[in-house]
């Protein structure tokens, strides 16, 4: 069965994306659909079904090279069914939805054929995504990891017409590299110290890494230290954490239903699905996971922060991902590894639901993406109002403090701030009064998007407004799904992600050193004040929303005007795009110049044509003066080299 | 002093080498170039006369009436071709013959 939900979206990859011109365009489309949500069905049945565990199934043996021996196979464990059921569930929506979204493209011409492309990338997209989540060691993982990557580039740029979309493709797997770079020499490094990359025979080397020594750079560090952190370099990368988060809000250049798939959902929660995985190597590296936890709070207040001010609605969603994604790196950082599952579980319905619906909105609004031109959109679409304001209170994390009632924000975000608290470390403490601002900022940006969208009056364009109307059935159902686990999956994980079963939930999924880690236990017990601070966080930005955008729409002007020099700072994104130009992009530039003018063009082309044009003639002219024509110099030519034969045939006598 | 085969090779050695150096040394006459050739041939033909009295090998003496057959139909068709050489170009010196230049 997981072989089917492995292959089925690769199967609908290649048909759709080869033979769309065999079974025509419509065909291409229901097929991939069709075995999206076949995989999807099946995966649920294995999340519900008979759990042993874990379950390894051999496909085929990969690489064999001295002592690196790498099969192709499924690793059938906790993490992996949640993953399978987030991505495949996930995947299927998106590709019901895309019927809808991707039918009528301003972005092409009639009669261009884009669709059967779009939906063979998006299938790619999930095989890939799903060799990832499966993958029983870390080469075939990294194949997914590159998989996603590449698939993400080609999504990105979808619109390969438009410039700014190519731009921001090849920066997303630019910074990309960088991670994957890290990485790579995380693997090298494993493969080094334990001559294996199968997670069976490196999850149990945890303890003796933590013992050996490994000189990096110069400088000394337990091997375990090292390579956790260098994996961490790729999880960074991939799940855009701070200062290798760049890319992420511009890869919002590509349609919408892929940045709720990929760049919301799945492929940038990988890094958190990595450190998860490789929690039995985290867990001997207490340095690395304060750095992940710094990295992790950190990344959430600053994407916090920029989603304050931005304008476009993709991209308020965008850095609400990232911020997001800081919460459960946070989590994984203080150690608990289930929690930081538990918010990318929740987490993937209620961001992929709101992107959805943003999807919609565009789609409503001929195409605009400023929030500042929408406005009292709420009568005239008003099941995507329903499905937006349920995504907002679920990310916002509305519920009843203290008891079971609550959307699925509020159980998993309070589980991750709650567990920072408990961590009662330096590091903790500091993530855990970030998490707290950035929870009221996140309900702040959250319900500004909701009352800049549907509220107050209408702005922008009349024409677009008087036309503006409710998305066809095909993108509503998504939405209702979607809105029905955003609703549910907190509570109804609760107890395996978070409560009392879920150490023997987990299984061997996640190895918990329970000497030194208590922090799920001690999460649960932390004063009741900390379990308030994210609700009473969450109302403070809901109502100073609610007093900007609906009671007194004059403020945030007024507020801009006044503090002119953070918002141009927030609104510019902190400078990171400016900063990375001036240090990376420009001498990269000047270098590429410089090799380009003067060694390309000085010393190969310089030197070839001189070889070519100098040297080479003078040869020949001197070669040539033999040549004179003369007959007495092909004479002295000749006895010339008589005399050398017979001089050698002397010599040797013959015999060679 | 008796004379013995060494002499012999001596005197035809030395006119080969003379031979030689009248071939290309030589910057006017093309009648040269073949009074040279001739030459080398005829040190050729001591030595085989002088090698096969010394075997006591007649086979030497006949190979060297052929030599001096073929030298005689060579140093023919050798003139002829100087003869209409002269005719073109109006010139017999060394430094003309150059159309082979490359």
């Amino acid at each position: 069965m997981p072989t089917i939900i492995l292959f089925a979206p690769l199967i609908g990859a290649l048909l759709a994306g080869f033979g769309w011109r065999i079974m025509g365009e419509k065909n291409a489309q229901y097929l991939t659909t069709g075995l999206l949500f076949l995989a999807a069905f099946l995966s649920w049945i294995v999340f519900f079904g008979q759990y042993e565990n874990t379950e390894t199934i051999t496909i085929m043996r990969w690489v064999e090279s001295g002592s690196l021996n790498v099969d192709w196979a499924i690793r059938m464990d906790r993490l992996t069914q949640i993953m399978l059921v987030v991505v495949t569930t996930v995947s299927a929506l998106v590709h019901l939805y895309s019927l809808g979204y991707m039918e009528n493209d301003p972005q092409w011409n009639e009669g261009e054929s884009y669709k059967p492309r779009f939906f063979a990338y998006l299938s790619f997209f999930t095989f890939a995504m799903l060799m990832l989540v499966t993958s029983d060691n870390l080469l075939q993982m990294f194949f997914g990891w590159e998989g996603v990557g590449v698939a993400s580039y080609l999504l990105i740029g979808f619109y390969y017409k438009k410039p700014s979309a190519n731009a921001a493709a090849i920066k997303a797997f630019v910074v990309n590299r960088i991670g994957d770079f890290g990485f790579a020499l995380g693997i090298f490094g494993l493969f080094l110290m334990t001559d294996s990359i199968s997670f069976d025979v490196i999850f149990g080397q945890g303890h003796t890494l933590a013992g050996t020594r490994l000189s990096f750079l110069g400088m000394d560090f337990a091997a375990v230290e090292i390579i956790t952190f260098l994996l961490f370099i790729g999880a960074m990368g991939k799940s855009a954490q701070l200062f290798l988060h760049t890319w992420l809000p511009d890869a919002m250049e590509g349609p919408t239903p892929v940045s709720a798939l990929i760049h919301a959902a799945t492929m940038v929660t990988a890094g958190v699905f990595l450190v998860a995985r490789m929690s039995p190597l985290f867990e001997y590296a207490p340095g690395t996971l304060v750095f992940v936890t710094v990295i992790g709070a950190t990344t959430a207040f600053v994407a916090a922060t920029i989603g304050l001010v931005q304008n476009d609605i993709k991209r308020v969603i965008a850095y609400s991902t990232m911020s997001q994604l800081g919460y459960m790196f946070a989590a994984a950082g203080v150690g608990a590894y289930q929690v930081a599952m538990f918010h990318l579980f929740t987490h993937a319905f209620f961001k992929a639901m709101l992107f959805l619906g943003a999807g919609s909105v565009i789609t409503a609004m001929h195409h605009e993406q400023d929030m500042r031109n929408y406005g009292n959109l709420r009568k005239k679409i008003p099941y995507t109002f329903a499905a937006m304001m349920v995504g907002t209170l679920a990310i916002t994390g509305v519920g009843i403090p203290l008891t079971f009632f609550g959307f699925a924000g509020f159980f998993s975000k309070d589980a991750i701030i709650e567990s920072t608290f408990a961590a009662g470390t330096a590091a903790g403490s500091y993530a855990f009064w970030m998490l707290v601002i950035a929870a009221a900022m996140t309900a702040f940006y959250s319900w500004r998007l909701m009352f800049m969208t549907f509220y107050g009056e209408a702005k922008g364009d009349k024409h677009t407004h008087d036309h503006a109307k409710e998305s066809p059935l095909v993108m509503l159902i998504p939405l209702a799904v979607l809105g029905a686990g955003a609703v549910i999956s907190g509570v109804a994980g609760y107890h395996y992600f978070f409560g009392e079963y879920v150490t023997e939930w987990f299984g061997t999924a996640v190895y918990i050193n329970h000497e030194t880690n208590q922090v799920i236990h001690d999460a649960h017990e932390v004063p009741t004040w900390v379990k308030l601070s994210p609700f009473v966080a969450m109302l403070g930005g809901s109502l100073t929303a609610w007093l900007f955008y609906v009671a007194k729409p004059g403020l945030p002007a007024a507020f801009a005007k006044r503090n002119h020099g953070l918002y141009q700072f927030l609104l510019n994104k902190w400078y990171f795009d400016e900063l990375y130009d001036v240090i990376f992009v420009k001498p990269a530039m000047k270098l590429g110049r410089f090799l380009w003018k003067k060694g390309d063009g000085s010393v190969i082309d310089g030197g070839l044509n001189g070889l070519a044009m100098g040297i080479i003639p003078w040869f020949t002219k001197l070669a040539g003066r033999w040549q004179s024509g003369y007959v007495f110099t092909y004479a002295l030519a000749m006895i010339l080299g008589v005399g050398a034969l017979i001089t050698w045939f002397m010599f040797t006598r013959g015999t060679l | 002093m008796t004379i013995g085969i060494e002499h012999y090779l001596t005197v035809a050695g030395m006119l080969f080498v003379i031979g030689i150096f009248g071939i290309f040394l030589n910057r006017k006459n093309i009648i040269v170039i073949l009074m040279s050739i001739e030459l080398m041939l005829l040190a050729v033909n001591i030595n085989m006369v002088a090698f096969s009295a010394h075997l006591g090998d007649l086979a030497g003496q006949i190979f060297t009436l052929f030599i001096l057959t073929v030298a005689a139909a060579e140093a023919a068709i050798g003139l002829a071709i100087l003869v209409v050489f002269y005719r073109n170009r109006g010139s017999i010196d060394v430094a003309d013959v150059n159309v082979m230049k490359g």
